[in-house]
């Protein structure tokens, strides 16, 4: 399976990050939300996400990363929204752990503060 | 997990509900006349949609979840709505990247670009300099782009776009591009040439020879992720190596075009009736346009790669551009004219010349404007740093664009 983001710079047209600032590290244990710039499109493959922000273009690339994506903000930590959405395989847990934590880099989730 | 991933390549292949981005092109009116306009622009066309009627366009793409429009002309600055309907669609959260030559892009103008994060600004430049960039895009031109870009700066827009038409003229200033873009903050965009709508008529002339090409993917695999394509090269990823992006033709099936009549066609190089997949003032509007067009659906089945199938690049460059290969006579199952193999050109030497389509929709002005284009006195390096021949680089004279059509 494959559970990656792909950042591709893809579309017509479509923007790298610009002048992308220093951003913490994901932690798994730490809360997270789904950035209020970004837009999540479903599609048969997982969705399609856009950033206002960056006007950067990214694919999920399977329904459950979505389905994480999307209920970041109703848990207490990353880990914990993995665990909910039924990724409690060590193995699969530490894929989707490295797709958020490229989802963060690339400022399409961030860490909640409320 | 047993369930097979498709690539996500093959999902764009085979559409999308809705596209990912969308061209449209508010109108056909344009203060300039450039020697190679793909949607061969010049006059507004009388039956142009309303202000409302682009609305109503814009509640559909909110409603199909398209993110942002890739908004173009003509000049679209110069439709007297053209603001009204950058806010609209920025409220109806659709993004806008407007293309411009800059005509309008004042102080005041560049001060409300940079306050906004839903709207982008593309400045069309076609040389690094005013000699190679007024020879094809008319007189006074580059100084319009250039002024439109110190407001951008000065207003503090970051990252806005110089979109660069890459032509055997100016493939020597990618790093000049480069350098202009840097200096104002913007972000490099190089896109092919096509030859479409006057386009055609230049392209013997401007596309780059097979030795720029190289040149061209050389430079692009060096500068790679700093710089956008509008993933338009995918035809030189023949060469080895993929370029960053997608690399896939995505007409009908992740991108089309809306021109300003309402046509829907493929791709934004391809207006021509054999790319109308229908009309969005026709019931059922966009949506059913491109959820279930004849010609979009027939363009998201599986293709065969004709004539190509059997090379070895073909996985690479899926042969190519159909637009490219449509406007210059080829067949659309065959090799690119630009393919980097050479199997383009060979099949172009059995072209008959002029048989090759014409665009269906021509908006150029009968009379050049007096600040248009003059492809007659662009001096050129030589062909051949070494090429001794007195007569190297002697061309017949020719007419001017637009005249004698």
């Amino acid at each position: 399976m494959s559970a990656a983001p792909m950042g591709v710079p893809a579309g017509p047209s479509t923007a790298g990050p610009i002048g992308e600032g220093v951003l913490p590290p994901f932690a798994p244990d730490l809360p997270y939300e789904l950035h209020p710039a970004v837009e999540v499109r479903p599609e048969p493959f997982g969705a399609l996400l856009y950033s206002f922000k960056t006007r950067r273009l990214s694919f999920l690339k399977h329904p459950d990363l979505v389905t994480v994506v999307r209920s970041l903000g109703d848990h207490p930590t990353a880990s914990a929204a993995c665990r909910a959405a039924g990724i409690t395989d060590p193995a699969r847990l530490t894929m989707f752990e490295r797709a958020l934590a490229t989802l963060a880099a690339t400022e399409t989730i961030r860490e909640r503060h409320s | 997990m047993t369930t097979a991933v498709l690539p996500l390549v093959e999902h764009f292949a085979l559409g999308l509900d809705s596209p990912i981005c969308l061209t449209w092109e508010l109108t056909y009116a344009c203060n300039l006349a450039c020697a190679h306009c793909l949607s061969s622009s010049g006059r507004r066309d009388p039956r142009e949609l309303s202000t409302a009627e682009c609305k109503a366009v814009i509640d559909e793409l909110e409603r199909m979840q398209v993110f942002y429009v890739n908004i173009g002309g003509g000049e679209p600055t110069v439709r007297p709505d053209f603001w009204e309907l950058v806010d609209y669609a920025t409220a109806h959260k659709v993004g806008v990247k407007f293309s411009t030559n800059g005509i309008k892009i004042n102080q005041e103008v560049a001060q409300r670009l940079a306050a906004s994060d839903y709207v982008d600004v593309q400045i069309s430049l076609d040389g690094a300099t005013a000699e190679v960039n007024d020879y094809v895009r008319g007189v006074g031109s580059y100084a319009t782009a250039i002024r439109a870009m110190e407001n951008l700066a000065a207003a503090g827009m970051v990252g806005f776009k110089i979109s660069v038409v890459c032509t055997r003229q100016n493939i020597d200033q990618l790093d000049a591009f480069k350098a202009i873009a840097d200096r104002y903050s913007a972000q490099l965009r190089l896109t092919r040439l096509r030859p479409s709508g006057r386009g055609a008529d230049v392209w013997d002339e401007l596309h780059p020879t097979a030795e720029q090409q190289r040149e061209l993917y050389n430079w692009l695999v060096r500068n790679g992720e700093n710089v956008l394509t509008g993933d338009s090269f995918f035809h030189l990823a023949a060469y080895g190596e993929a370029l960053p992006g997608l690399n896939l033709c995505g007409a009908g099936r992740v991108v089309c075009l809306i021109d300003p009549v309402g046509d829907v066609y493929a791709c934004p190089f391809a207006i021509h009736e054999t790319f109308l997949a229908g009309n969005v003032r026709s019931p059922g509007g966009f949506k059913t346009v491109w959820r279930e067009s004849e010609l979009f659906t027939e363009l998201r089945k599986p293709q065969s790669g004709g004539a190509c199938a059997s090379c070895s690049a073909f996985d690479a460059c899926r042969g190519g551009c159909m637009a490219a290969k449509f406007f210059t006579g080829l067949p659309l199952d065959g090799p690119d004219p630009e393919c980097v193999k050479g199997y383009g050109e060979i099949a172009l030497s059995k072209v008959t010349p002029g048989a090759s389509p014409k665009p269906s929709e021509d908006h150029s002005r009968a009379t050049q404007p007096r600040n248009g284009p003059v492809m007659l006195t662009l001096r050129t390096r030589p062909d051949r740093s070494c090429d001794e021949n007195p007569l190297a680089g002697m061309a017949p004279v020719r007419e001017p664009a637009g005249v004698g059509r």
